[in-house]
């Protein structure tokens, strides 16, 4: 029950997300619809994965967005639609969704103990975990243990993702910040220095 | 950025000493309870990102310097695959924890112990220098 009103919650802020111009609203709306999906994970108990969610979707991410639309405009621009561009859009739209709700029809029920997802590695790990790894969290046995590989290369995307902000934008950070100063100040008189040393030569 | 919020500045202080034992506690506790090196290093970043918005971005650069988030985001990386290496020169397969320890379940328990410290602290430095270049970045 809880979950379908959480559910109707999400679809009304992702409505509210499409409608809305403002910038602002619209990251701090999505921080809500990270926060309504968090909650659902709870309802589905998934509690880590709702943690995650929690503190990325609903935390971390609606930082950056506000960063962002600090650097950048928290007004959307309002464009002209085409009748024809909408109207294809909106056929993607309900085509894709058509396939993704084909797709659920022939997917076990949840919870089904008879579901094959609970017939392959599951028992195992619930099972075994205990004597094989130890730590009652089999969560954490899975992840760190059974799948170390898969959370080595996940850390590695993390640091990829913060190496490439770093390289794209961040280059002016390699020098403390005090020197920079100095540095951004002598860049004009630097440029002008060149020209006049190019007018010079011709 | 806000030196003019007192209620903002007196109750982030008071939180920010707490978020960061939370972020602690989900990292040492994610054995028995819900969470791990990724929520841990989420919640540590969340306490320095919530300083540097309320005292300004360049207070936050005297503590979190350029330099040692980078070193950081690589410790991190380098201790979950440095542990696949030790694992490897003790005689066991990549990331083989067992060979850890006397007890397998010993070596189990150090293996995912150092592994979770390396993923907390890359996201940790991950997401507190993400923030912080585009926060410093000027307009």
């Amino acid at each position: 029950m809880i979950d379908i009103v959480l559910l109707i919650f999400m679809a009304i802020t992702a409505i509210g997300l499409i409608r809305l111009r403002d910038l602002f609203a619209v990251a701090m709306l999505s921080g809500v619809f990270s926060l309504l999906a968090a909650l659902l994970y709870v309802v589905m108990d998934a509690v880590d994965v709702a943690f995650t969610e929690a503190a990325v979707g609903a935390g971390i991410t609606t930082v950056l967005m506000l960063g962002t639309l600090a650097l950048t405009s928290s007004k959307e621009k309002a464009h002209e639609t085409r009748s024809l561009t909408s109207f294809a859009g909106l056929l993607v739209v309900f085509l894709t969704g058509g396939a993704l709700v084909y797709g659920t029809l022939d997917m076990p029920p949840y919870g089904d103990p008879h579901a094959p997802v609970h017939h392959h590695v599951a028992p195992r790990y619930i099972e075994q975990s205990g004597q094989e790894v130890g730590p009652p969290n089999i969560v954490t046995s899975v992840l760190a243990s059974y799948r170390g590989y898969d959370t080595l290369g996940e850390t590695f995307v993390i640091f990829t993702a913060a190496i490439g902000v770093l390289v794209l934008i961040g280059r002016a950070k390699s020098v403390p910040w005090r020197r920079r100063r100095e540095d951004d100040d002598a860049d004009p008189r630097e440029i002008e220095a060149k020209r006049s040393a190019q007018e010079a030569d011709l | 950025m806000m030196q003019r919020k007192p209620v903002l500045r007196v109750v982030s202080k008071l939180l920010i000493p707490p978020i960061m034992v939370f972020a602690l506690y989900v990292q040492f506790h994610g054995d028995f309870g819900p969470g791990g090196g990724f929520q841990a290093g989420v919640i540590m970043a969340a306490a320095v990102i919530l300083y540097a918005l309320i005292f300004g971005v360049d207070t936050a650069r005297k503590v979190a310097t350029a330099g040692l988030i980078r070193g950081l985001l690589a410790v991190g990386v380098l201790l979950y695959a440095g542990v696949g290496v030790v694992t490897m020169v003790m005689g066991g397969n990549y990331l083989d924890y067992n060979v850890l320890a006397h007890e397998p379940t010993h070596g189990q328990h150090l293996g995912i112990f150092l592994v979770e410290l390396g993923v907390g602290i890359t996201v940790a430095a991950a997401m507190t220098s993400i923030f912080l270049t585009f926060a410093g970045r000027r307009r």
